[in-house]
């Protein structure tokens, strides 16, 4: 059987969706005629019409608000973001009407925001960022990010049946990285539920996105010297799986926070929070959050690296922890 | 309870458009609304300065005919976002007076229970979108309903107004344009009450007509006198059967005046005496009670019939509102999301 990316599997969940619900439709900028700026939406004009792919003017308020305003009247849209940095032209609309409609007047907002987001591809300060933080405090939204081609397709496809807006943020480094075998048959991935993507007791390292795989080979790594490394993958950041979070820190004592957005104001910080309020009894040290430096992200790619919580700097966070 | 006087040449008059289609019934109805509507303001004015509101008071004395005479021309299946100003636009729609008496007062049977006040709310039922605060951010969410409306087929339009200061927001412009290259089938209906909280429309954009931008957005454009509830009617049934013929969007500027501050507290006293005075006398209640009388369409007793109604309306609403309790705490964190979870999980 063959492996698909990552990337084809967000495309095969937004495929598969369209096919099952007409409501189903996406918006955004080049989605249509180009088949999306990496090619997510690719063939979906041909197959599906303009009036399910809709390219749009470069208004990324105006993709959002047509995109709720499309929900009221019982559309499911997902929205591309070319890059997920431009979500910043759209705060409002995200942040005010769509994430408190509900709540204020009862009207729910069934639409997916998704775009590629992260850095390592040498996109500079404005193609590169992880913007989880900026909409971390609104209640009302629901974020997510895949690791995986499998929990790409069943995130996607978790987003688009869910009933409130959901920011789906794809990690471009892992577009067409990463591969595996998927099932045939239809799937989701449920928003709110962590994986163990390694078990062990000595230390935890609770992440997501492409930071899961930095963890992995740190896991290797510290393995060489007997060290059994967990490492959870969150999935979801709203809503959390706290019990999974609990669970491996209860079980490991000793909890690393890894993540690819700049460290202060981060999400580590939540997740260090609840550790911390929960489960402090069974710490046996600080619990630490290996992050991006707090500067924009830099173009050049030393600085970039440099930028970047890289595989060492787990390790080294991993035996100042191990030495409590 | 009218305040109409005996014409003089000299006063605004209003005149009915060539082929209107307004049967008696509807000139009474139309009436009857923007009677409403200003009565309605005038008792939330009461209870403001009886400290019974919580929070601001807004208000569209002078207003009243542009949210009237636009929402009496939509249809069955038409959406409509009223903005701040649009309190008769959910007259029209059937809202009570009720409803906005316990959104100022915060109570639990307030359309939002509570959760937001003031004219934020909506009813898909009756096809009302709520407006958030930000400005101009109901443009792409309309041209969004819009373009559901034109893909699934429906001979239907979605209608939003803006002030003239939202013309200058990121959304105005977006969502205009937005709904112009997939030609949807939307009604950005344009406001021009010369302030925008007390910046003058001069500070705002520097040609004189809002309706002059729409040839930049290749969509029709079209001014009516907003103090005259048939000319916004007219002008509004025409858009909307333009829309329906795949003609859309069109951008329509009503001219008028906000007469009161941004909000109660403001007295605006920025605003040039004599300018005010000039739209006191263009007051579209007045001049639309005129109309009717010197066209015998409808004699003073009709009219006082219906203010009486009006009166007796008010206060049932009023009193049962005062009567009624703030919402209880316990819904504070409910329905933030579709889960009966807090924070959305999908399990318990």
């Amino acid at each position: 059987m063959a492996l698909t990316t990552y990337l084809e599997a967000i495309r095969q969940g937004i495929w598969e969706e369209m096919e099952r619900d007409e409501r189903v439709f996406v918006l955004g900028e080049d989605v249509g005629v180009y088949g999306g700026a990496f090619k997510v939406t690719k063939g979906m004009l041909d197959h599906f019409g303009p009036e399910r792919v809709v390219d749009t003017p470069i208004s990324e308020s105006a993709i959002v608000g047509a995109a709720i305003g499309a929900s009221y009247l019982g559309m499911r849209p997902v929205a591309e973001m070319q890059f997920i940095d431009f979500i910043s032209c759209c705060f409002d609309q995200i942040t005010n009407f769509a994430a408190k409609s509900r709540y204020r007047w009862g009207a729910g907002v069934p639409i997916v925001i998704r775009g590629p987001s992260g850095g390592n591809t040498h996109g500079g300060p404005f193609h590169s960022q992880n913007v989880e933080s900026y909409f971390y405090n609104t209640p009302g939204l629901k974020i997510v990010q895949p690791s995986t081609a499998y929990d790409a397709k069943g995130l996607i496809k978790a987003a688009i049946r869910d009933e409130d807006p959901v920011l789906y943020l794809e990690h471009k480094y892992l577009y067409r990285r990463i591969k595996e075998e998927l099932p045939s048959e239809d799937f989701v991935v449920p928003i709110g539920e962590a994986a163990v993507r390694r078990e062990g007791s000595d230390l935890g390292i609770i992440t997501y996105g492409a930071m899961v795989y930095n963890a992995l080979d740190a896991a290797d790594i510290l393995a060489k010297d007997g060290v059994e490394t967990e490492v959870l993958d969150v999935r979801s950041l709203q809503p959390l799986d706290e019990n999974a979070i609990l669970e491996t820190a209860m079980k490991t004592n000793k909890v690393i926070v890894l993540h690819e957005a700049c460290l202060t104001g981060g999400a580590g910080g939540e997740l260090a929070a609840r550790i911390a309020e929960k489960a402090f009894d069974f710490l046996d040290g600080p619990i630490i959050r290996v992050a991006a430096k707090d500067t924009p992200v830099p173009f050049s790619p030393p600085l970039e690296e440099y930028f970047l919580p890289q595989v060492d700097d787990v390790v080294d966070a991993a035996r100042k922890l191990l030495a409590y | 309870m009218s305040t109409a006087k005996p014409s003089t040449s000299k006063e605004y008059r209003i005149e009915a458009p060539d082929g209107l289609d307004l049967g008696k019934h509807q000139f009474v109805e139309l009436y009857h609304y923007i009677a409403l509507n200003r009565r309605l303001e005038e008792r939330l004015s009461i209870l403001y300065r009886q400290n019974k509101i919580v929070g601001g008071l807004y208000s569209s004395l002078g207003q009243e005919a542009t949210s009237v005479g636009s929402a009496y021309a939509l249809a069955d299946g038409d959406f409509l976002a009223p903005m701040i100003r649009n309190l008769g636009s959910y007259l029209v729609r059937g809202v009570s007076a009720k409803d906005f008496v316990a959104q100022y007062l915060a109570r639990e049977c307030s359309p939002t229970r509570g959760k937001d006040g003031t004219q934020h709310f909506g009813d898909l039922s009756k096809g009302l979108i709520a407006c958030i605060s930000m400005l101009g951010a109901l443009v792409p969410v309309m041209a969004g309903v819009a373009m559901a409306m034109k893909h699934r087929g429906q001979k239907n339009v979605a209608l939003t107004y803006c002030g003239d200061g939202a013309t200058s927001t990121t959304d105005f412009h977006e969502g205009l344009n937005f709904a112009a290259v997939h030609r949807v089938p939307f009604i950005l209906v344009a406001e021009h009450n010369q302030y925008a909280y007390a910046t003058p429309v001069s500070m705002q954009f520097t040609i004189e007509n809002i309706a002059d931008k729409a040839p930049a957005y290749g969509v029709h454009g079209e001014i009516v006198d907003g103090n005259n509830v048939l000319a916004v009617y007219d002008a509004t049934r025409r858009a909307r059967q333009m829309c329906i013929e795949g003609k859309g969007p069109v951008l329509l500027e009503a001219k008028t005046f906000r007469r009161k501050g941004h909000a109660e507290h403001d007295p605006a006293d920025y605003v040039p005496k004599k300018l005010r005075a000039q739209w006191e006398a263009k007051d579209p209640l007045d001049a639309y009670s005129r109309f009717l009388l010197d066209q015998g369409v409808a004699t003073r007793s009709e009219m006082d019939d219906v203010d009486a109604k009006i009166t007796r309306e008010l206060e049932l609403a009023v009193q049962e509102v005062l009567d009624s309790p703030f919402p209880d705490k316990s819904i504070a964190d409910r329905d933030v999301y579709f889960s009966a979870r807090t924070d959305g999980g999908s399990h318990a």
